[in-house]
């Protein structure tokens, strides 16, 4: 049985380009929302001084991560902030006062089993950095047995090389970090999933992870959605995450490769996440495409002028990849948690462009290039019909979103996005 | 500072369209309309344009009439009136392709809701419905080259007129004589657009190598009629040679190429079109070895469109990583 998928323009302009840090930006805005689960609560108030890796936002929910402040300086405004996925959340305000002080908290976490690994983990504020940004201390504490970790290095999106750079330009530290993992969640070993147009990063794993026999390199085809959790756990171990499962049901954990570099270098210094690399590209709007490390929280307008672009002329910006990347309303929203890059594009052309769908010729292109093999066209016509029944037999449930179907259809039709109306109609009426 | 578009993912969409790939199925039949054009002289290319135009304005004044956007220019009009006049005598008389053109557009695709929502090819139901109305001028043949011994006909000119008599000779299939090259080459009595083997292989070729079609439908069409054909000459005792005359003759390899591919009216998954073609293999021998029409092409197409929705039921595909509604329940 083969998955589907499409193949695509790979645009990896940056893939050469070195990582570089950003100049400290005047202020951040760290919205206490960066991952999935229950937001944070702010533990600090407006006017108080705050340090690098201070903790400045926490709950007791279990589903959900610490935030920390990425600058010193002083709070000077806590609001609420509308996320892209539609919900409110605080935001704090912090004005940096340049010197990035750092936390007088900070040290190397003491491990020694198991249960401090996880709590380490949960203190690192580390939530998945793929995009998804699932908190990583409870993806990491399942209570099934698992055999295999999965390091996703697929990196699938076009345009996006920060985990690339990070593989090309730290190899070591990946290396490290699961090697951690696998010492101290028990799992005998480790498969990191690369697609073939990273020969680079491949060899250069490969090459470090030699000495370690539990550590395999697996060369990808660059098919997207390779980086898929469900659709990487096919095709590097041939097991099937069926409908309502975790990966752990099937015995694996999938991490992005960026996250258990993080692990490395968290459990050396004790810093939580406060920064990351993004890769900013796009057309011609941008005048130096780059990968950045940037502080959490930087609003996207220091970004882009890091970058040169042309804020005249750009027209549609987006956090993270074509495919799957989410719009950019306002340019002084901040770089969160799981943000991989941003993508700038002038006015959109023909190929870019939203073009005004017209009738389904029933082709059967999006059925090919569903990644499950579900049927776009019949899910439509049972999403117009409001039938629930149906909706449930054609597996809407099952669809993650990729855009393969969208992007195929010859006829231009949302057909992704009625897939999630229905999705979402069927999550609901399911409730009830 | 512009304002910002924002936008559901995906943000990139592939270069296809509906369009284009109309255009390319009528690219694909410039080689057709060529080896036509040869073989029955000008007035080929006249019908093919003619019959293009006029469904191209049948189609306009539906939209017009119906208060729809205009659809002329996804070219689907365009394609259903090549495709007909591909099907019809050179000689058959302009007014008589124009009320199959009308008929095919007006009443097979527009009536049914427009592209996409029509049940039957309207270039083949268009076809049959001719050939059921004005079945005399749609079987009269003439033969190759006639064109260059008499004078042209005219537009409204029957082509059952007196001066033709002697140069009409029927479709081989229903004399059975003529030799296997000519029959590839085209060089033989039919229509338009389907005597010529090698231009419609050609344009076939164009299609499946530019993933606009798939093969399936063709190969298992095309293969199914040649074991049938061949199971027939077992049996009989015949020649052979009825087997590639089987697939050479009659509008078959522009069926199984051009009609049997349409994505409207065809299943949408391989193991679907893999069935539809075997259907129709089997449906134009039948028709062809009992019933009293020669050419069954075009009804065993219609009778495959017919039968769609039920394939395309049974041959759904199956998402990777469901429940059945039994496991689910036992996990409750």
């Amino acid at each position: 049985m083969k998955l589907g998928g499409i193949k695509l323009h790979h645009c990896k302009n940056t893939e050469d380009s070195q990582s570089t840090v950003l100049p400290l930006p005047a202020k951040v805005r760290i919205p206490m929302s960066m991952h999935i689960g229950a937001p944070c609560k702010p533990l600090v108030k407006k006017s108080d001084i705050v340090t690098v890796g201070q903790k400045i936002g926490d709950t007791d929910a279990f589903m959900s991560a610490p935030i920390h402040s990425s600058v010193s300086g002083k709070v000077t405004n806590i609001s609420d902030y509308r996320m892209s996925s539609g919900n409110i959340c605080k935001i704090i305000e912090i004005e940096t006062d340049g010197k990035q002080t750092i936390c007088p908290d900070i040290q190397s976490p003491d491990l020694n089993n198991k249960e401090s690994f996880i709590k380490a983990i949960r203190e690192s504020g580390l939530t998945g950095m793929g995009g998804a940004s699932f908190p990583a201390h409870i993806k990491l504490n399942p209570k099934q047995n698992i055999d295999t970790l999965c390091i996703n290095a697929a990196e699938c999106e076009p345009y996006i090389t920060s985990d690339y750079r990070q593989m090309v330009e730290a190899p070591e530290e990946v290396i490290d970090g699961i090697l951690n993992i696998l010492k101290f969640l028990s799992i005998p070993k480790c498969i990191i999933g690369i697609e073939s147009n990273k020969p680079k990063a491949i060899e250069l794993l490969t090459q470090k992870a030699e000495p370690y026999s539990q550590i395999k390199v697996l060369t990808l085809p660059c098919t997207y959605p390779q980086g898929a959790e469900k659709v990487l756990i096919y095709n590097a171990l041939g097991r099937i995450v069926m409908e309502g499962q975790l990966p752990a049901d099937q015995g694996v954990i999938v991490m992005n490769v960026s996250s258990a570099a993080f692990v490395s270098r968290y459990l050396k210094t004790g810093m939580p996440m406060i920064s990351r690399i993004i890769t900013v590209d796009g057309d011609d709007v941008i005048g130096k495409k780059c990968n950045i490390t940037v502080p959490i929280g930087t609003p996207v307008i220091d970004v882009l002028n890091f970058a040169e672009c042309d804020l005249d002329r750009a027209e549609r910006l987006l956090y993270g990849g074509p495919m799957m990347g989410v719009s950019i309303r306002d340019v002084n929203d901040p770089v969160i948690k799981s943000n991989n890059a941003i993508l700038a594009f002038k006015k959109f052309n023909k190929k870019n462009a939203s073009p005004k769908p017209t009738a389904c010729i029933h082709c059967g292109s999006c059925i090919k290039a569903c990644p499950f093999h579900l049927i776009p066209p019949d899910i439509a016509h049972a999403y117009k019909q409001k039938d629930l029944q149906a909706l449930n037999d054609l597996k809407v449930n099952l669809c993650m979103n990729c855009g393969c179907c969208t992007y195929v259809c010859p006829a231009k039709r949302p057909v992704a996005e009625t897939n999630q109306f229905a999705k979402a109609f069927v999550t609901s009426m399911n409730k009830k | 500072m512009n304002i910002l578009t924002v936008s559901p993912s995906p943000h990139i969409r592939s270069g296809i369209s509906t369009q284009k790939i109309m255009l390319a199925v009528i690219a694909a039949l410039i080689p057709a309309i060529i080896a036509g054009t040869i073989v029955f002289g000008p007035r080929a290319i006249l019908m093919v344009v003619f019959c293009a135009m006029v469904s191209i304005m049948t189609e306009l004044v539906c939209c017009v009439l119906m208060k729809k956007e205009s659809t002329i220019s996804d070219g689907s009009a365009m394609l259903t009136g090549v495709l007909l006049a591909l099907n019809l005598p050179v000689t058959l008389p302009l007014w008589q392709a124009a009320v199959g053109c009308i008929f095919a557009i007006a009443v097979v695709k527009q009536l049914f809701g427009g592209l996409g929502c029509n049940f039957a090819n309207p270039a083949i139901t268009g076809r049959i419905f001719l050939l059921l109305s004005v079945g005399n001028d749609m079987t009269t043949w003439t033969k190759p080259f006639y064109y260059t011994d008499t004078p042209a006909l005219g537009f409204f000119e029957s082509s059952g007129s007196a001066a033709l008599d002697g140069l009409t000779r029927a479709t081989p299939l229903a004399s059975g004589d003529a030799g296997l090259l000519e029959l590839f080459l085209g060089n033989v009595g039919g229509s338009i657009g389907e005597t010529s083997a090698l231009a419609l292989l050609i344009g076939g070729i164009f299609l499946i190598i530019t993933k606009i079609i798939s093969p399936v439908t063709p190969i298992s069409y095309l293969g199914s009629l040649a074991a049938f054909t061949f199971i027939k000459v077992l049996v009989t005792g015949g020649n052979m040679i009825e087997v590639p005359y089987a697939l050479l003759s009659g509008g078959v390899i522009l069926g199984a190429f051009f009609m049997a591919t349409d994505y409207v009216t065809t299943p949408i998954t391989a193991k679907g079109k893999l069935i539809f073609g075997i259907g129709c293999g089997i449906l134009t021998f039948v028709i062809r070895e009992f019933a009293s029409m020669p050419e069954g092409c075009s009804f065993s197409i219609l009778i495959m469109n017919l039968l769609t929705p039920y394939i395309n039921k049974f041959t759904k595909t199956k998402p990777i990583g469901r429940k059945t509604e039994r496991r689910i329940a036992n996990e409750n």
